[in-house]
């Protein structure tokens, strides 16, 4: 993989509130996220919890009703003059973002292929419009490469699917063309909404592996969001765990998953369906999200946190630091509070995973 | 799609034959006939019966009916104006009620089409607001009260525009008319326009155009405007038909020499050939304006041009 060590996306505080006929949804609350050249980031959480609108954010796409009140979101770039720029997309206009950021360095595929693409345009000319858009390309020069793009994003027939219209595709071969489209411009930075969400189950592994494929081939950065922990599982180098508009518990993969510390990541894992347990039952996190027309004071968890401290109630946890890339936010880290383990339920789950993973020789 | 266009050829001609022959059984069971005047005596009648073949079975009408259509004769007329061939007559009245609605459904639907973008584009702005107060007076002020009004201020007090339709200056008579037929339609189709638009807008197809960094008069009518267009096509189709056959009221106001007082008039008067040759011309009219809107459907609608082809 591509080195490690050059920052692409940086965000930093991102607030971000809502105006609706209800009253103010204060929809992100101060978030920070960051993201090495090469690297794959999830963000994972229930519906609801902001992870689409951090990376809309990032795209300038955010609904007109949005305010963003405080935060910067600063993205790194090789320039049109060759030299490396530093930009908060924040500060920027929305036809500047359109013109140099969009499409250009970067791409988002989204959640469902079935209503994501133009019905009325055909795929070839979707995937030909970005580079034509921004960079003038000849329109045979631009034909050539969507047809390269459809081949590169495992497209039989390529020359012939040009000319088709999304709904003579499946859905998985329409999120093979969004994918492609998304990497007209040879973006350095793909934004994964929910990728696999709306697929069936076998293509979702394909599209996995595609998007896996594509960043390993152009060492391009990938964010990931979903809801979905095998999904991280298979993909990701780090994972932010995000709850009510906030990172609740952020680290390397294998922190998150073999020594998770909030009792929100803990409840995710748990509610990951798995086929080796006794227990027939699927264990899912009880009560739904907080509505953040009414933001609770405290802890936003602390309500279906069935470990909850007092203090829970009043004061929001900072993040505390476990190692140098693993932290979370919950007082059951804080030297005074008393010992609570994670779920013994869990933790077996936790242990067979990890004989798993090195029964295979896997590295996740 | 040329297969389709044949199809849908053959099936046009076939429901005009259908719609003939319904007309015809119903001016037979129409009360009255042509000839009611009381001082003609019986044999008189049945000399005037004899003479236009109206003694004959309904059958043979039927058939020499359609024959001589075929040849380019709708018949003669019987009362409004005595023996004078129908094609004379709706030749020199159709064309104008044709122009005037044609004009109408132009104006109404490119003014219509405008407005409501403008309201989709500037949601919840006070232009938005003012788009939306002109459709609905618009919609719920009738045409005739537009065409007093406009004939009133443009045509009495400042002599912009002839008050009575003029046959020598066709064009400068037919802009009041054309006006006051053309705001339901130019209401209706902003309405339409920008609910349509805003439902595209809200897609994740054009969120995705934008994403890809598709921005101003590309991302609106490449992507939004081509989208919305189905639907408001279907909207305009009917409302075409109605303007292009003629508004009665707005011909009495302008006195325009239409096909709208035309068939008023021969249904009054009973005279047959007349009532049945405008409804035929109507129904032609309804189904060639059908067939260029299933004909456009295709061309901006990929989904419904292929499908037809696997047809």
């Amino acid at each position: 993989m591509a080195e490690y060590n050059e920052k692409i996306l940086d965000i930093k505080n991102l607030d971000i509130t809502f105006k609706t006929i209800a009253g103010p949804i204060h929809a992100i609350r101060g978030i920070n996220v960051d993201l090495m050249k090469g690297e794959t980031v999830a963000i994972v959480g229930e519906s609801g919890s902001g992870k689409s609108v951090t990376m809309k954010a990032a795209m300038g796409i955010l609904a007109q009703n949005a305010v963003v009140n405080s935060g910067t979101i600063e993205f790194t770039y090789i320039g049109d003059n060759g030299e490396k720029e530093t930009v908060d997309i924040l500060k920027q206009s929305k036809t500047w973002i359109r013109k140099n950021i969009n499409g250009r360095r970067i791409s988002m595929v989204f959640q469902d292929p079935m209503t994501s693409l133009d019905p009325t345009m055909n795929i070839g000319k979707q995937i030909m419009e970005g580079m034509i858009w921004h960079y003038k390309t000849p329109k045979q020069e631009a034909y050539d490469k969507a047809v390269q793009l459809l081949k590169e994003v495992g497209i039989e027939d390529a020359e012939k699917r040009m000319k088709n219209y999304p709904h003579q595709l499946s859905g998985g071969m329409r999120q093979r063309v969004v994918i492609a489209i998304a990497l007209a411009c040879d973006p350095d930075l793909l934004i994964c909404d929910e990728p696999t969400t709306a697929l069936d189950v076998t293509i979702q592994a394909k599209i996995l592996e595609l998007i896996k494929k594509v960043q390993r081939e152009r060492g391009i950065s990938v964010i990931y969001i979903t809801h979905d922990l095998g999904v991280v599982a298979k993909v990701a180098d780090y994972v932010n765990v995000m709850y009510a508009g906030k990172i609740v518990e952020t680290g390397k993969i294998n922190e998150i998953y073999y020594d998770p510390r909030h009792p929100y990541t803990w409840g995710l894992l748990s509610a990951m369906p798995d086929l080796d347990t006794d227990d027939d039952r699927l264990y899912t996190i009880p009560g739904s999200p907080p509505n953040l027309i009414r933001e609770p004071a405290g802890d936003a968890f602390a309500m279906r946190n069935r470990q909850a401290l007092v203090v829970d109630d009043k004061v929001d946890a900072p993040m505390f630091k476990i190692t140098d890339t693993h932290y979370a936010a919950t007082w059951l880290l804080d030297p005074r509070a008393p010992k609570v383990e994670m779920p013994i339920e869990l933790k077996h789950r936790i242990e067979r995973m990890k004989k798993e993973a090195e029964d295979y020789g896997s590295t996740i | 799609m040329k297969k389709y266009v044949a199809k849908r050829v053959i099936t046009a001609i076939f429901t005009l034959l259908v719609i003939l022959l319904v007309l015809f059984i119903l001016m037979q069971l129409m009360p009255g006939s042509p000839f009611n005047d009381e001082k003609l005596t019986a044999d008189q009648k049945a000399a005037l019966y004899a003479k236009y073949g109206l003694d004959q079975p309904v059958v043979v009408q039927f058939f020499h009916y359609v024959v001589n259509m075929l040849r380019g004769d709708f018949g003669v007329s019987y009362k409004i104006s005595k023996n004078t061939p129908i094609a004379q007559l709706i030749a020199v009245r159709l064309p104008v009620s044709i122009a005037i609605g044609g004009y109408a459904v132009a104006l109404g639907a490119l003014v219509g089409l405008i407005l409501g973008l403008i309201a989709a584009l500037r949601r919840d702005t006070i232009l938005d607001t003012l788009c939306t107060v002109i459709s609905v007076i618009g919609v719920s002020v009738p045409s005739y009260v537009f065409a007093l009004a406009l004939s009133f201020q443009f045509g009495y007090k400042w002599h912009l525009f002839p008050m009575l339709y003029n046959t020598a200056e066709a064009l400068n008579s037919s802009v009041l008319p054309s006006v006051s037929l053309s705001m339901f339609t130019m209401a209706s189709i902003a309405r339409f326009t920008r609910t349509e638009m805003l439902e595209v807008m809200g897609s994740e197809y054009m969120l995705l155009a934008e994403s890809k960094g598709i921005s101003g008069g590309a991302l609106i009518f490449r992507h939004a405007l081509r989208n919305a267009l189905i639907p408001i096509i279907t909207v305009l189709a009917p409302l075409i038909v109605d303007l292009m056959t003629g508004s009665l009221v707005v011909e009495k106001i302008f006195s325009i020499p239409g096909v709208g007082s035309l068939l008023v008039n021969a249904i009054q008067s009973n005279d047959y050939n007349v009532v049945i040759s405008l409804s035929f011309i109507y129904s032609a009219m309804y189904i060639a304006i059908m067939l260029v809107v299933d004909i456009l459907y295709g061309i901006i609608d990929p989904r419904i041009r292929l499908a037809k082809d696997d047809a």
